[in-house]
C-alpha cells in the first residue's frame, strides 16, 4: 500500500475493501454522514481508539477489538448499541491482505453484535507516522426508558459478578508480542456482550451497574467503581476464575492476573437478591459460562477494594500504575 | 517576747530559700511526683510538685543546703522509667509566712499538658515479689503493676494520662486500691493501672470455640494444657501470643502448620537469665538487654544441642528469646513449661490480634484454648527484636517497651509525620527536639495493617497534641503509605528511600552530615524509576548526590524473585555472561522460561539491589532456591560462613558512567560460578563473597573521601542486619579513619525510614531540600 495523495488511494480502498466487507443500507449511501431514526430513551455515545500490538494476535485481531469494545462499552451502559462509525489510519507498507483480514473480521463482529457500521473513515501515513494500523471506533446506543445503570449506583450489600476468567485478553497480547514460547496456548477473549447484557437485564431488572474491565483489568475497574460510588469492595480470591496457564505465565512474569487487560468480560453489580437469577442469566451464554460472583459492595472502606485470601488475611488491591516495581526491600 | 518570736520566725524564714524547677522529659507516669514527695519530705522542704504543660513544675523552699541536696537526688535517684531531658531551676521570693509542708496539688485537667507517654515496662522486681508473696493481697494476681512498671502506650485511649483515658477506666479502684493510689508515699501512687483481685482485670481460660472452661485456677490449667502439648492463644500487653511449649517437637509443628508459617523462626520465652544461659551464650550486654524493663527478644547465638524442639528455628544458628515481661507470663512460666514458643498471633504480615472476640474469630482453628483477660488492648503492640552487633544493642524492630519513646534530635523543628516504608512500615512524628517513631505496623498491602496505620497515626498525633505540617512518603508510587499520605488532604512530600535511609542514621546520631552513606537494602524506588539497593548516596538530610551504585541486574518476575531465588540467581548470572553448566539453579523447574524471559527483557526490573545479590549468590552456591520467608537465604548464607570471613576476595571493578560509578559485581559473579563448578563449598564462597562486598565498599568509600574529603561513613539499609558484613566492614572502615555511624536506636532496614522522612521533611518546610541528584 503506498501513500495516496489527494485521498485517491482512500477511495480506491473504500470501493475495492470496505464496501464489499461492510456495506449496509446505511453505509451504501456513502453521504457525509449516517441518518437514522431515533428510538426512545436516552441516547449513548462513546468513542475508542484501538492501537495493538501486535495487530493480529490468538483469538481476534485489531479489527473485532475495535467492534467488540465499543459494542461493550454501550452495552455496559444499559444501552441497546446501534451505530459504529470505524476510522482509519493506515500505515504506507501494510500489505492489502492483512487490511482486508481486519476489515473481514469487523464485519463479522458487527453482525455478530447486531450493530451497523454507518460511517468511516480512512487515512493512510507515511511510514514511521503511525504502527501499520490504528482504528477509532464510535458507537451510538439507545438506552430504553427507565434503565439506571450506573458505575455511580453501588451499594453496600450488593453482590459483584464476573462474566468470566480474566487476563486472557492481555496475557495472549503480552506473549504473542515478544513472542514467548512458552505461553502459545493463551487466546484473547475479545467479544461482543450486548446479547448477554440484554438476557442478563431482563434476568436483573434492578441491576445497578455493569463495567467492561479492559485496561488495568479487573483491579482498575472496581477501583474506579468504589471511588466513583464511595462504597467499599470486597472480594474472595477463590472465587475470581482464571485460566490455568494465564495464571502461570502471570506468575512466571510477575504480574497480578487481577491487572491485566480483558476484551469479552463484564463486571456486574446487582442488589444481592437479584444475584442468583443474575449469574443464571449469564452463565447460559456462550460468553458467561463461567461467571461467578465474586464479591460484595461494602460500607467498609469507601473508595477501597479489599481481597479476602484464600488464608482468610485481606490484601489491598489498587489501582494499577502501569509497570509493576517491586515493594520489598 | 512575742516580738523576739516573730523575730526569730523571720530570722529563720531569712535563710529559707525557693526555688522553683522545671523538668522536662518522661515524668508523668512513671511514679515522679511521688519520688519527688518523698524526696521533699525526707529533706524537710515545703513547696509542691505538678504536673505541666512540658513535664513536672515543682517548687521547693527551705534550707539552701537541703535545697542543692534536693536537686542532686531529683537527677541521680528518678525513678526508672523516669527520663529527664532537662532541669531548668531559678530562684524566686520565699513564701512570707513560710508554707505548712509539701504538697501534690491535684491536676487540674485543664493544663495543656504535654507529657510523654512512656512505653511499656516489663514488671518491675518489687512486683514480682507481689505476687509471689502468698500472704499478700496480689499474690499470683496477672495484673499486678505499680508506677515502676506495667503497661502504659498499649492502655492510653487519650491524653493527659489518666485512668479514664485509659482501658483502665472500667474497672472502679476498691478502698485499698484507692488508698494506694491517692497516698504519695506509696509505689502505686497515681499508678493509673493499679489493680488488685478484688478490683481489677480477670483471666478467663476459654476452649477453642470461646466457651468458658470452669477450672479451679486459669493459669495453673493453661499451664496443664500447654505441658499437654496444646496450643494456647495467650493475651498479653499489646495483643495476643500463641503459646506451645517449646521442647515439645509435635506442638511446634502443629503451630507452624495452622500458622501457615512454614521455616520463619519462633521466638521463645524463658523462665528467667539461668534458663536464657542454658540455651543460649550471651554477653553482657545481650543480659543486660534480656532483663532490661523493654524486656525486647534478644537475638542470641543458640547453643549446640539444645533440648528445644528442631522446628523453633530450623537451620537458624540465633534464637529469638525473651523474659516474661508480665505477671502473668511469669507465673506462667513458672507453673507451667520452663520454655514457650510465644509467637504473635497473626498471619504473615497481618496485625498482631488484640480483641478478645477478635481473637475468638481470627485464631479458630488455630489455637486449643484462649488464656484471656478483660482490660482491653487500645494500641496493638508487637515484641520488639534486638540483636547485639557492631559493639551495641541494635534494634531489629522497634516496638513494645520502646514506642512511643523519643529519639533525640539534635534540633528542634516544626512537626513532620514519616510514613515509612511498606513492608516493615512504623511511622515517626517528629516534634520539636524529638521524634516520636510508633510501634512496628507490618505489611501496608495488608488490609488489617493498613487501618492500623491510619489509627495509629492519628493516635500518635493526639497523644503528643501536635498537627504534621507536612506529611513525608517515599517516592515509590505504589506503597500504600505514599496512597496514604497522599489522601490526607495534607502538603505532602515524596524523598527517595535511600535518602531517607542515610538521613535516619543521620538523625539517630544527631549528626548534621555531610557523610558518605553506604545504603544497602532490597529494594527502593530510585529518582530515575528504576529499584535501588545497593546505592552510596553522599549527602545531609537536605540533599544527597549518588555517588556509586551497584550494577544494575535484571531480575525476573520483581517480588517473586524474593521467594524464589534462584530466580534473581539467573538474573544477575545472565546479565554477567555465565553459562548454565554445573550450577543447580540453571536447573529449576522453571529456568528455561526465566532464561527466555531475560534475553528478551520482558518481565524483568533493572535493580542494583544489594539484598537481592545475597539471595543470588545463596542460590548461586547451592544452599537455598527458594526462600520460605523474607531474607532466608540472605541469612543462611551468612551463616554458612560460620562466623568467619576470607583473607582474600573474588575479583570485583569500577566503571564510571556520567553521572555516578558503578561498582562492578559481574567478575565476582563470574569467579562465583567458576568456584561452584571447581567443588567450592558454601562455606568457603560465603567467606570470600563476605570479604568481596568489604573490598568494594571499603574502596568506594575511598573514593568518595578523595573526591569530597569526608571521613563520616553512616552504614544503613536492612542488609546491615548480617553482622558478619557489618562488624568487618565498620572494623575496616575504622581502622582507615572512619567514623562509622550505625543504626541502634531506630532499625537500620525500612522500619527505620521514616525518621529520616521526617527530618528530610523538615530541611524542606525550611526551603533547603533539594532531594537526589541523580
Ligand atoms: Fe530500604
Ligand atoms: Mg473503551
Ligand atoms: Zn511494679
Ligand atoms: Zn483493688
Amino acid at each position: 500500500m503506498a501513500h495516496g495523495a489527494g485521498g485517491r488511494l482512500s477511495q480506491e480502498l473504500t470501493a475495492r475493501v470496505f464496501m464489499p466487507h461492510l456495506g449496509n443500507p446505511v453505509l451504501d449511501q456513502l453521504d457525509d454522514q449516517a441518518r437514522f431514526e431515533a428510538e426512545p430513551g436516552r441516547i449513548a455515545f462513546t468513542t475508542d481508539t484501538y492501537v495493538v500490538s501486535p495487530i493480529f494476535f490468538p483469538g481476534g485481531n485489531i479489527g473485532d477489538l475495535a467492534v467488540n469494545g465499543t459494542v461493550n462499552d454501550l452495552a455496559v451502559g444499559g444501552a441497546v448499541p446501534r451505530y459504529l462509525s470505524a476510522g482509519f489510519v493506515l500505515e504506507e507498507g501494510l500489505p492489502l491482505s492483512e487490511l482486508e483480514r481486519i476489515v473481514k473480521s469487523m464485519a463479522d463482529a458487527a453482525r455478530k453484535a447486531g450493530v451497523v457500521i454507518a460511517c468511516g473513515d480512512t487515512k493512510v501515513v507515511q511510514k514511521g507516522q503511525c504502527d501499520r494500523i490504528f482504528i477509532n471506533t464510535s458507537g451510538v446506543g439507545f438506552i430504553p426508558p427507565g434503565r439506571d445503570v450506573s458505575c455511580r449506583n453501588l451499594r453496600p450489600g450488593d453482590a459483584v459478578l464476573l462474566s468470566g476468567t480474566i487476563g486472557d485478553h492481555g496475557m495472549a497480547i503480552l506473549t504473542t508480542r515478544e513472542g514467548l514460547s512458552f505461553q502459545s496456548r493463551i487466546q484473547s477473549d475479545s467479544a461482543a456482550l450486548n446479547g448477554m447484557i440484554a438476557d442478563l437485564l431482563a434476568a436483573a431488572p434492578n441491576l445497578h451497574a455493569m463495567r467492561d474491565p479492559t485496561r488495568g483489568g479487573v483491579a482498575a475497574t472496581l477501583n474506579e467503581l468504589a471511588l466513583s460510588s464511595s462504597v467499599g469492595i470486597e472480594l474472595d480470591e477463590a472465587t475470581i476464575p482464571v485460566r490455568e496457564e494465564v495464571r502461570g505465565a502471570a506468575e512466571l512474569l510477575g504480574i497480578d492476573p487481577l491487572a491485566v487487560a480483558n476484551e469479552g468480560k463484564m463486571l456486574v453489580v446487582v442488589p444481592a437478591a437479584e444475584a442468583d437469577a443474575a449469574l443464571a442469566a449469564m452463565r447460559l451464554h456462550e460468553h458467561g459460562r463461567e461467571a461467578a460472583v465474586i464479591g460484595k459492595v461494602t460500607e467498609e472502606h469507601p473508595g477501597m477494594v479489599v481481597m479476602r485470601t484464600p488464608f482468610g488475611s485481606r490484601r489491598i488491591v489498587e489501582m494499577p500504575l502501569g509497570e509493576q516495581l517491586p515493594r520489598i526491600c | 517576747m512575742a516580738e523576739n518570736e516573730a523575730r526569730g520566725a523571720l530570722s529563720g524564714l531569712s535563710q529559707r530559700e525557693r526555688r522553683r524547677i522545671e523538668v522536662r522529659g518522661i515524668v508523668q507516669g512513671v511514679g515522679f511526683r511521688p519520688f519527688v514527695w518523698r524526696l521533699a519530705h525526707q529533706l524537710d522542704l515545703a513547696g509542691f510538685v505538678r504536673n505541666a504543660s512540658s513535664g513536672v513544675v515543682i517548687e521547693v523552699e527551705g534550707k539552701p543546703d537541703a535545697l542543692d541536696r534536693f536537686e542532686t537526688a531529683l537527677r541521680s535517684e528518678a525513678p526508672p522509667l523516669a527520663r529527664i531531658d532537662s532541669i531548668d531551676r531559678h530562684s524566686i521570693p520565699p513564701s512570707v509566712c513560710g508554707e505548712p509542708g509539701f504538697i501534690i496539688p491535684e491536676s487540674s485537667g485543664g493544663e495543656a499538658m504535654q507529657t510523654l507517654i512512656s512505653p511499656d515496662i516489663a514488671t518491675c522486681p518489687a512486683c514480682l515479689a507481689d505476687i509471689a508473696d502468698p500472704a499478700g493481697r496480689r499474690y499470683r494476681y496477672a495484673f499486678t503493676n505499680c508506677t515502676d512498671c506495667g503497661p502504659r502506650y498499649t492502655i492510653v485511649e487519650r491524653i493527659p494520662y489518666d485512668r479514664p483515658f485509659t482501658t483502665m477506666k472500667r474497672f472502679e479502684l476498691c478502698p485499698d486500691c484507692q488508698r494506694e493510689y491517692n497516698d504519695p508515699g506509696d509505689r502505686r501512687f497515681h499508678a493509673q493501672p493499679n489493680a488488685c483481685p478484688a478490683c481489677g482485670p480477670k483471666l478467663e481460660l476459654c476452649d477453642a470455640v470461646g466457651v468458658r472452661l470452669a477450672v479451679g485456677d486459669e493459669i495453673t490449667a493453661a499451664g496443664e494444657l500447654l505441658a499437654g502439648g496444646k496450643i494456647l492463644a495467650i493475651k498479653g500487653i499489646g495483643g495476643f501470643h500463641l503459646a506451645v511449649d517449646a521442647s515439645n517437637e509435635a506442638a511446634v509443628r502443629r503451630l507452624r502448620s495452622r500458622k501457615g508459617r512454614e521455616e520463619k523462626p519462633f521466638a521463645v520465652m524463658v523462665r528467667d537469665l539461668a534458663a536464657a544461659r542454658a540455651l543460649c551464650d550471651i554477653s553482657p550486654e545481650e543480659k543486660a538487654a534480656l532483663a532490661s524493663p523493654q524486656a525486647p527478644i534478644v537475638l542470641l547465638r543458640a547453643r549446640q544441642g539444645l533440648s528445644l524442639a528442631p522446628s523453633i528455628a530450623p537451620g537458624n544458628d540465633r534464637l529469638g528469646v525473651m523474659l516474661p515481661y508480665s505477671p502473668l507470663h511469669w507465673l506462667l512460666l513458672r507453673e507451667g513449661p520452663k520454655v514457650l514458643v510465644m509467637t504473635s498471633a497473626n498471619f504473615s504480615e497481618e496485625p498482631l490480634v488484640a480483641d478478645n472476640a477478635e481473637a475468638l474469630e481470627r485464631l479458630a482453628g488455630i489455637a486449643d484454648a484462649f488464656l484471656m483477660h478483660d482490660r482491653p488492648i487500645a494500641r496493638r503492640c508487637d515484641d520488639s527484636v534486638v540483636m547485639s552487633m557492631a559493639g551495641a544493642v541494635r534494634l531489629i524492630r522497634r516496638s513494645r517497651g520502646y514506642a512511643p519513646a523519643p529519639v533525640r534530635l539534635a534540633e528542634s523543628g516544626p512537626p513532620v509525620l514519616g510514613t515509612g516504608g511498606e513492608l516493615k512500615s512504623a511511622l515517626c512524628l517528629v516534634k520539636g527536639g524529638e521524634a516520636f517513631m510508633s510501634q512496628h505496623i507490618g505489611d501496608m498491602k495488608n488490609y488489617e495493617a493498613y487501618r492500623h496505620f491510619d489509627d495509629v497515626a492519628a493516635h500518635l498525633q493526639r497523644i503528643f497534641q501536635t498537627e504534621a505540617e507536612l506529611l513525608v512518603h517515599d517516592q515509590h508510587p505504589a506503597y500504600m503509605t505514599t496512597r496514604w499520605a497522599l489522601e490526607q488532604g495534607k502538603p505532602t512530600l515524596g524523598v527517595q528511600h535511600h535518602h531517607a535511609h542515610l538521613a535516619s542514621c543521620l538523625a539517630e546520631h544527631q549528626h548534621s552530615g555531610p557523610a558518605i552513606g553506604l545504603t544497602l537494602d532490597g529494594a527502593g524506588y530510585g529518582t530515575d524509576g528504576t529499584v535501588w539497593g545497593g546505592e552510596v548516596l553522599i549527602g545531609d538530610a537536605a540533599r544527597a548526590m549518588r555517588f556509586a551504585s551497584l550494577e544494575p541486574m535484571p531480575l525476573p518476575g520483581g517480588d517473586v524473585a524474593v521467594r524464589q531465588v534462584w530466580r534473581t540467581a539467573l538474573g544477575w548470572l545472565h546479565r554477567s555472561g555465565v553459562s548454565p553448566e554445573g550450577l543447580e539453579c540453571f536447573r529449576q523447574p522453571q529456568s528455561a522460561q526465566v532464561l527466555e524471559l531475560l534475553r528478551k527483557e520482558v518481565g524483568t526490573s533493572e535493580s542494583s539491589s544489594c539484598g537481592r545479590l545475597f539471595d543470588a549468590v545463596a542460590s548461586i552456591c547451592g544452599l537455598r532456591h527458594e526462600a520460605r520467608y523474607e531474607g532466608q537465604a540472605a541469612i543462611e548464607l551468612m551463616q554458612a560462613a560460620g562466623g568467619r570471613i576470607a583473607e582474600a576476595g573474588y575479583r570485583f571493578g569500577f566503571e564510571r558512567k556520567p553521572n555516578r560509578w558503578l561498582m562492578l559485581i559481574s567478575p565476582m559473579l563470574r569467579d562465583i560460578a567458576a568456584a561452584v563448578r571447581a567443588g567450592a563449598s558454601s562455606t568457603e564462597i560465603s567467606r570470600h563473597f563476605h570479604r568481596t562486598l568489604v573490598g568494594i565498599f571499603s574502596e568506594i568509600t575511598r573514593m568518595a573521601y578523595l573526591e569530597t574529603g569526608l571521613k563520616t561513613v553512616v552504614l544503613s539499609g536492612g542488609v546491615f542486619q548480617n553482622q558478619l558484613l557489618t562488624e568487618t566492614l565498620a572494623r575496616e572502615l575504622e581502622s582507615n579513619g572512619y567514623q562509622v555511624l550505625m543504626h541502634a536506636q531506630v532499625p537500620t532496614s525500612d522500619g527505620g525510614i521514616s525518621l529520616g522522612q521526617a527530618v528530610i521533611g523538615r530541611e524542606f518546610l525550611r526551603g533547603s531540600y533539594r532531594g537526589v541528584d541523580n
